[in-house]
């Protein structure tokens, strides 16, 4: 019912629309307000020269260093070595492999980021055991008519996301067993899984890669040689493997033991009932877990730069010595920290999709 | 698990393994595999850097050139290993590399302790001082007080110490981790100086905002010559990377360059026909034609100097010490004879 005579009153401007929340949110006390004041001028005094540098003062085109003359960023020159940093040494001829790959990587990837996709499982599955295989053989080359391309001109991105592909692919069964290991009641297993996590996890990796681009080699007999980069693949899969067995111990730990009386009533055996009860809840517990195990991983083989692999950061790096080009070092560096960013970005909003679709009722 | 993990660790090994035999001379391995496996620096412009076609490019890298070029008659013929300082004797003493050309000093305790051989020196480096232009500065010895950019964990910073103690003047080291940090320290005003070896100084000005600001001042206070490495004990491969150095050097002081190669090589100048035929090359357990194939694929010595660090590089480096003996500078090599 509405009083025709007295119609209720608009409410007072100040307390609505863009107005009012900014009364309601931002200026409630003077305190806040200050705080307000402060933050706006904080983001005035930071942001707007750094977009006038990146943005509006910034030159896109050209070719070498003479198309930068306005002194703000200079992306010609991202532009310009963008081979080096996307494909390394590989021999120009041979681009379209690794253009293969990364196609393939992208048409795997795509579907398990849609609630339905036909065949998603087997895609994942093909992902994880396949497509490694077929991506060894595309870029070492070598068979199937395929000029060989030796490991010492792979680079850049390309490095890069071999180097953590390989380290997630071959990290997380590793890392299962060697938690399974551990809780296993077998005494001999159990020594060496602890002995094998403690020790791998004792380290660092810098010192892990030392050794196997410094040390192993000079242990090595003479003539017997393997490849640098191999090297360092298999110190990171040791190494990664033991920082994700504990990550799934956690995920283990955390089922009640009465699943494993469950299983264990159903007549299942010791790799059923890990495989088909315990193994499937405890993974999905530990999915924040193994994801940051990833980015951890996915950022850390940038110390391979130390061992004179030349992944994207170290391709960026000996890139921006060039004398060829002016001061373009923060350019160089902010390109490699937004390549990193996306993709360690999207390995985490997948793993929070995962989450809500594998939600079964722990959420609070 | 162990079992798995060494079973892996062991196919790895199996499946990679190149039985190449370090033992059986590295002349004869390099003409086996067809190519040259040469240790590089990871960037270091005008020595070793990928150049805007990603190709591996310098003076250290002309070296490397250089050798297979006399070796396989085809200075492409080569593979590239960037090796870091930390690295780059283990991968010679290893074998993985035959060579290393890795702007690497040549010091006793490493000519006589690591197990190598330096072939020659190809860049004779010294360690200078940049300042700003408006300090006005004309010499080291007005540097009295001067607040100084350095690296740290450098040989640069004991040879700053020894030169300052020794003229009785005082400094304030401001250390930096990375060369490029140390640039950014100068030019934010944070020292007076930079100092490093002279031909980082002058890849180090380009890099500055405004490089017409900065000088280098002419004294050079340490000796830093630079030169191609191999494993000791291998003397045939040791002459042979010696020699194509000195043939560069030698043929810059007949005046033979890529260009007029072949007309020098028809010419009557019996010193030209000793080096670009003749048995010399036989006597190195290579062709008559391995200096030709230097000098028309490589070049001379001057011509990748100033191709790679002098007049046609960025970095325009003078000739000074790297002209040849008869210019003034310590550029000399044995007769071809």
């Amino acid at each position: 019912m509405t009083d025709l005579k007295n119609p209720s009153l608009a409410p007072p401007v100040t307390t609505v629309g863009i107005m009012g929340w900014m009364r309601q949110n931002l200026f409630s006390t003077p305190l806040n307000s200050g705080l307000t004041v402060l933050a706006v001028a904080f983001i005035y005094l930071l942001l707007v020269p750094f977009f006038q540098w990146a943005v509006w003062n910034a030159d896109w085109t050209g070719s070498d260093q003479s198309a930068c003359t306005s002194g703000g960023a200079c992306w010609v020159f991202i532009n310009a070595r963008m081979e080096l940093f996307i494909y390394g040494f590989f021999p120009t001829s041979e681009y379209w492999r690794v253009d293969l790959v990364f196609a393939l990587l992208a048409v795997l990837i795509v579907p398990q980021f849609f609630e339905r996709f036909p065949h998603k499982g087997w895609i994942g599955f093909f992902t994880l055991t396949g497509f490694p295989v077929l991506v060894y053989f595309l870029l070492v080359g070598g068979s199937f008519g395929l000029e060989p391309v030796e490991s010492g001109k792979w680079g850049g991105l390309m490095l890069t996301l071999v180097l953590a592909f390989v380290g997630i692919v071959a990290a997380l069964p590793i890392g299962i067993l060697l938690a399974l290991g551990r809780r296993s009641e077998m005494p001999v297993i159990r020594t060496i899984c602890v002995c094998f996590i403690e020790l791998w996890r004792g380290v660092p990796l810098i010192s892990v890669l030392f050794m196997a681009s410094v040390m192993l080699p000079l242990f090595l007999p003479d003539g017997v040689n393997f490849d640098k980069l191999l090297r360092a693949l298999i110190g990171i899969v040791l190494f990664q493997s033991a920082y994700m067995a504990e990550v799934i111990r956690g995920g283990l730990q955390a089922i009640p033991k009465g699943q494993y009386e469950a299983a264990r009533a159903l007549g299942l055996g010791y790799w059923k009932s890990m495989s088909l009860i315990i193994l499937p809840q405890a993974l999905k517990l530990v999915i924040p877990g193994i994801v940051n195990t990833f980015i951890a991983l996915f950022k850390d083989t940038t110390l391979v730069l130390i061992i004179g692999l030349l992944d994207i950061l170290a391709s960026v790096q000996s890139a921006i010595v060039d004398p060829a080009w002016g001061s373009v070092s923060t350019e160089g560096y902010l390109f490699a920290a937004f390549s990193f960013w996306i993709f360690c970005f999207s390995m985490s909003r997948y793993s929070q999709a995962l989450e809500r679709k594998l939600e079964t009722g722990y959420q609070r | 698990m162990k079992r798995i993990t060494i079973g892996l660790l062991g196919a790895a090994v199996s499946l990679s393994m190149t039985l190449g035999s370090v033992q059986a001379g590295t002349l004869d391995d390099v003409k086996r595999k067809g190519h040259l496996t040469c240790g590089v620096s990871t960037g270091l412009p005008g020595f070793s850097n990928a150049n805007s076609k990603n190709v591996w490019s310098g003076l250290d890298v002309d070296v490397c050139r250089a050798v297979a070029a006399a070796v396989l008659g085809d200075a492409g013929k080569v593979k590239y290993t960037p090796l870091t300082a930390k690295e780059r004797f283990t991968a010679l003493q290893s074998g993985e590399i035959d060579m290393l050309s890795r702007n690497t000093t040549w010091t006793h305790t490493r000519d006589t302790s690591l197990g190598i051989n330096f072939a020659g020196v190809n860049y004779y480096d010294g360690q200078g001082f940049m300042v700003s232009k408006g300090l006005g500065v004309k010499s080291a010895t007005e540097l009295n007080g001067a607040a100084v950019c350095i690296q740290a964990g450098t040989t640069t910073e004991l040879n700053l110490a020894d030169y300052f103690s020794e003229k009785g003047m005082k400094y304030k080291a401001v250390v930096f981790d990375t060369s490029d940090q140390s640039v950014k320290g100068f030019e934010s005003g944070r020292c007076d100086v930079l100092t490093s070896d002279q031909s980082q100084l002058y890849a180090l000005r380009i890099k500055l905002v405004n490089p017409g600001n900065a000088v280098v001042l002419p004294e050079v206070i340490s000796k830093e010559p630079l030169g191609p490495v191999v494993r000791q004990g291998d003397d045939a491969w040791f002459n042979v990377v010696k020699w194509s150095l000195f043939a560069m050097v030698n043929a810059e002081e007949m005046s033979i360059t890529s260009a007029n190669v072949d007309s020098k090589k028809s010419s009557s100048n019996p010193g030209a026909k000793r080096l670009l035929g003749g048995d010399a090359g036989g006597k190195l357990g290579l062709s008559s034609d391995w200096a030709y194939n230097i000098i028309k694929q490589v070049g001379n010595y001057g011509e990748a100097f100033e191709r790679n660090v002098g007049k046609g590089s960025p970095l325009k480096i003078g000739r000074g010490l790297n002209a040849l003996w008869s210019k003034g500078g310590l550029q000399y090599a044995p007769p071809v004879r």
